[in-house]
């Protein structure tokens, strides 16, 4: 009986399937990034975590032990020149999911796998990420109102690019205290304003 | 063993299909570009995902 055995065997037997998670696992630690399927990424992930803290010491067996798993000299020494001083001070949690969508033919679900340490793009909008948190907080209170006056333009008007021109303005007493937040504000609002001239269309359309 | 008795007619079974619709998926729209976007999934028109530059639009397709 296969009870509580939660291992995604992937339709392949168990040599097929370590090969397949060798070659991408190499695939993942030469190129920091694979484009693949959600259940071959998930099960990649619990490979290759395992490989990527097991390099973080960096001796002859756990090279070896390593090796076992890559199969690949050229893998494993990437692994240990480059990923392992990389990830050095992440307490697991090496790699990223993302999925893309869903793949012509068979419509699988496609996704992105990635060596988080690897993504600069993401790393730094994480950091901006918190302080946009915050902001949005607080300003809130301060863009209710402006919020209320360009919904009852844009009800009035039927103008498109109404709100995207008066919202700036409106907000910006209220976002002047921090002036470095203020143009990513405006990017937000910006980003913003289009969606909410979709949803008034809907509501005319119906 | 248990068999049916009797062939299920053309009615009968396309009755029971009357219940089998087609469920229209949840969309939001990506906050960069407002293109209508699954959630938890990476926008297909400009590669943003939660706000962020996931992946470049040439590498997605
Ligand atoms: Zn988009």
């Amino acid at each position: 009986m296969r009870h509580g055995k939660k291992f995604n065997h992937l339709g392949r037997q168990a040599p097929h399937r370590k090969a397949m998670l060798a070659n991408m696992a190499c695939s993942l630690i030469e190129h920091k990034r694979v484009n693949t399927t959600v259940a071959k990424a998930k099960a990649l992930k619990k490979f290759v975590e395992p490989i990527i803290t097991k390099s973080k010491t960096d001796s002859t067996h756990s090279r070896r032990t390593c090796f076992r798993y890559l199969r690949s000299k050229e893998a494993v020494t990437e692994l240990f020149r480059e990923v392992s001083v990389k990830v050095a001070d992440r307490p697991g949690g090496y790699t990223r999911i993302l999925k893309t969508g869903f793949r012509q033919g068979d419509n699988a679900e496609m996704c992105f796998i990635e060596l988080v340490d690897y993504n600069e793009n993401m790393l730094k909008d994480a950091k901006t990420k918190t302080s946009t948190r915050k902001r949005r907080g607080g300003g809130k209170k301060a863009a209710a109102p402006a919020a209320e006056v360009t919904e009852a333009d844009t009800k009035a008007e039927v103008v498109e690019e109404a709100p995207v021109v008066e919202e700036p303005k409106a907000e910006k007493p209220a976002e002047a205290k921090k002036e470095e937040a203020a143009p990513e504000a405006k990017a937000e609002e910006k980003k913003e304003a289009p969606k909410k001239d979709d949803s008034k269309e809907e509501e005319k359309g119906e | 063993m248990a068999h049916p008795k009797r062939r299920t007619s053309n009615q009968r079974r396309d009755k029971r299909r009357t219940h089998y619709k087609a469920v229209a998926p949840t969309l939001s729209s990506c906050s960069n570009c407002g293109a209508p976007t699954l959630y938890h999934r990476v926008c297909g028109e400009c590669g943003f995902y939660r706000g962020k530059q996931a992946i470049q639009k040439e590498v997605a397709l």
